[in-house]
């Protein structure tokens, strides 16, 4: 790839370094959950990743309309960046809320409104994807891709009120759910810790990730450019 | 005395969904960065190989001719004057 901005470079080190307290916080420094045991343990990279995928896919839904409003090459590339980066989020959160669910709630998945339109929200993105590839005409292939983004961007904001919305087993971390709920998800001083510290590791990672995603955006724009002036 | 250990008073041992599920997290990232620095790596190549090809489908373009100027033929010179041309009004034959 083109040379890599310093600054690029020392956040793909704060990164790593982040990850890695992160990872530490939630494996080693929380406290073990009395009720679910080591498993709750996964909720601190599950949230955190769902929660970075769910605002990358509204902020690619902002790139679409700058697209739209510019149509400058550039939005495109920051769409399709912020996209591919909260997809495999995405995929992450889903498969570690399964891999919770397994021995908590006695099944790896469950038609319940947030799995549901979590699941619709990955399969809409991969989709974006697919059409995408089926469009050569790098012009419409844009538009098409800001018309839907925008479109899918209203996915992510029912995702994440849809336990809010609806009658649900998922449980509400932030905030009040259902008042009619037993219990409570309080966490301890440790727990909060590890969650927070999560919530902003991720959010590094995914800065990094994306500007990353961005400069290979570019390259490959290049690249199709110098194809399509060679073919003439 | 012997007390019964009641089921919902221990905490279950899910610690193998907890090793999976960082397992699992930690595949799919490992794999996501390497199929994105292998497509990086792809790119590079194709932009050097397209560059090279730019600049030597450059080198075998032909000069285009360069334009002549065109001259206008001198009319042919005579002792009587200029053939074919108009003679002057009021002159008349020597």
């Amino acid at each position: 790839m083109q040379a890599k901005p310093t600054s690029l470079r020392a956040l793909d080190l704060v990164a790593i370094a982040v990850l890695i307290v992160a990872a530490y916080l939630a494996l080693v420094y929380a406290p073990e959950e009395a009720v679910m045991g080591q498993v709750q343990r996964v909720f601190y990279f599950h949230v955190a990743t769902a929660w970075t995928a769910l605002l990358g896919f509204i902020a690619a839904g902002v790139a679409g309309v700058a697209y739209l409003a510019t149509k400058d090459e550039k939005w495109d590339i920051v769409e399709i960046a912020a996209i591919e980066i909260s997809l495999v989020f995405f995929l992450i959160t889903i498969v570690l809320g399964s891999i919770w669910a397994r021995p908590i709630w006695n099944t790896w998945w469950t038609w319940d409104p947030r799995l549901t339109t979590a699941a619709v929200t990955e399969l809409i993105y991969i989709a974006y994807f697919m059409l995408r590839q089926g469009i050569e005409d790098p012009g419409r292939r844009a538009r098409f891709g800001a018309v839907y983004t925008i479109i899918g961007a209203v996915s992510a904001p029912i995702t994440f009120f849809a336990i809010r919305l609806f009658r649900t087993i998922h449980p509400v971390v932030i905030g009040s759910g259902d008042p009619s709920a037993q219990g409570t998800f309080a966490m301890a001083p440790g727990m909060k810790l590890a969650f927070f510290f999560a919530l902003f590791a991720f959010t590094i990672i995914f800065v990094d990730l994306f500007w990353n995603r961005i400069l290979m955006g570019r390259l490959a724009a290049r690249v199709e450019q110098l194809k399509l002036n060679l073919m003439r | 005395m012997n007390y019964a250990v009641l089921p919902q008073d221990t905490t279950p041992d899910t610690s193998g969904y907890m090793v999976a599920g960082y397992v699992i997290f930690a595949v799919i990232m490992a794999i996501y960065i390497v199929s994105f620095l292998a497509r990086g790596r792809n790119l590079e190549r194709d932009l050097s190989t397209l560059e090279t090809m730019k600049a030597e489908s450059k080198a075998m373009t032909p000069h285009p001719p360069r334009k002549r100027a065109v001259r206008k033929a001198k009319p042919e010179r005579t002792r009587a004057g200029t053939r074919g041309q108009t003679r002057r009004r009021g002159a008349g034959r020597r």
